[in-house]
């Protein structure tokens, strides 16, 4: 089982890398008025047809060989559902999948979003050939990273050079320190 | 708030150091398994501990730490495998960012398997 969202985020956007995806969208959006936290992982890879989207939340159900169970989606989706939340995923076949999980924010067995700045910087600085536009809002405030803006400024310098992921993880550190003043989410 | 500036200014002095980075083939690979069984044993500490180290004493152009996916041994997650070229692959069981930072040190500075953390050895047990 995961201890926190965070996780959760990474382990669906390692089902997007599987699935071919080139662009994976993560929005993470803390929103204290509607009581509400929102993640939505959105990916460009090959999509799911109706038959096996149906059982993707089920845990006997896998694709993979090496093993018989599935259990990342059934624990994402059951960590909204006890925390009084929802969770949703569509897919088309050769468009790509949206993964999204509302949590009630306040509620007592809602697991912490946890350090969501790891994983969005190990799926960055691990996959250089992929690309990742991760939002973070907290209330009104927002910041952005795009691995796409990134590159059109580096050029043909690689992302996980240690100058550029040093950037990354302070960048990623002091913007959201400075939008959510370090809440414990 | 840190923006994009500073990315150009970072650019402009990293262009102008040529960099001489080593063929792929040379460089030993660092796999860690990220799948569900391994992203809930603990991976993610696990393979930011490595990556962080192999940067902090620059051996990125010695070693390459990539993500992989489950190859069915779920119960040994996390699991870190060591693959150099031209010797036999290393596979380091149920792994922590402690365990992780010892194989740096013991196995990947001084070239010493360790072998009380392998497969291996788990198996025997």
């Amino acid at each position: 089982m995961m201890k926190e969202i965070s996780l959760h985020i990474l382990d669906a956007a390692e089902n997007s890398l599987r699935a071919g995806a080139h662009l994976i969208s993560i929005l993470v959006w803390v929103d204290e008025k509607n009581d509400r936290l929102t993640t939505i992982i959105t990916d460009d890879g090959v999509g799911m047809i109706e038959e096996v989207l149906l059982r993707v939340t089920d845990p006997f159900f896998t694709t993979r060989t090496t093993r018989g169970v599935g259990l990342g989606i059934p624990f994402f989706r059951y960590a909204t559902e006890i925390a009084g939340g929802s969770f949703s995923i569509c897919s088309e076949p050769g468009k790509g999948t949206k993964v999204e999980a509302f949590f009630s924010l306040s509620h007592i067995d809602r697991m912490p979003l946890g350090d969501i700045n790891s994983t969005i910087e190990t799926l960055i600085l691990c996959h250089p050939d992929k690309d990742f536009f991760y939002t973070y809002r907290y209330n009104e405030s927002s910041f952005e990273l795009d691995t796409r803006s990134f590159r059109s400024i580096l050029l043909d310098i690689p992302l996980y050079e240690p100058e550029i992921s040093t950037f990354i993880k302070e960048y990623l550190r002091e913007n959201k320190s400075e939008i959510d003043g370090d809440a414990t989410i | 708030m840190k923006t994009l500036e500073e990315l150009k200014e970072i650019r402009d002095k990293m262009q102008s150091q040529v960099s001489m980075r080593k063929e792929d083939h040379a460089r030993t690979r660092i796999l860690v398994g990220m799948a569900t069984c391994g992203i809930a044993s603990g991976a993610r500490p696990v393979l930011q501990t490595l990556s962080n180290l192999v940067q902090e004493h620059h051996m990125t152009d010695r070693f390459t730490v990539i993500q992989t996916g489950c190859n069915g041994l779920c119960q040994y997650e996390p699991i870190v495998e060591i693959l150099e070229p031209g010797k036999e692959k290393i596979i380091y069981v149920k792994m922590t960012p402690e365990k992780a930072e010892e194989v740096f040190q013991e196995h990947f500075v001084k070239g010493q398997v360790l072998e009380h953390y392998t497969l291996a050895s788990a198996d025997a047990q």
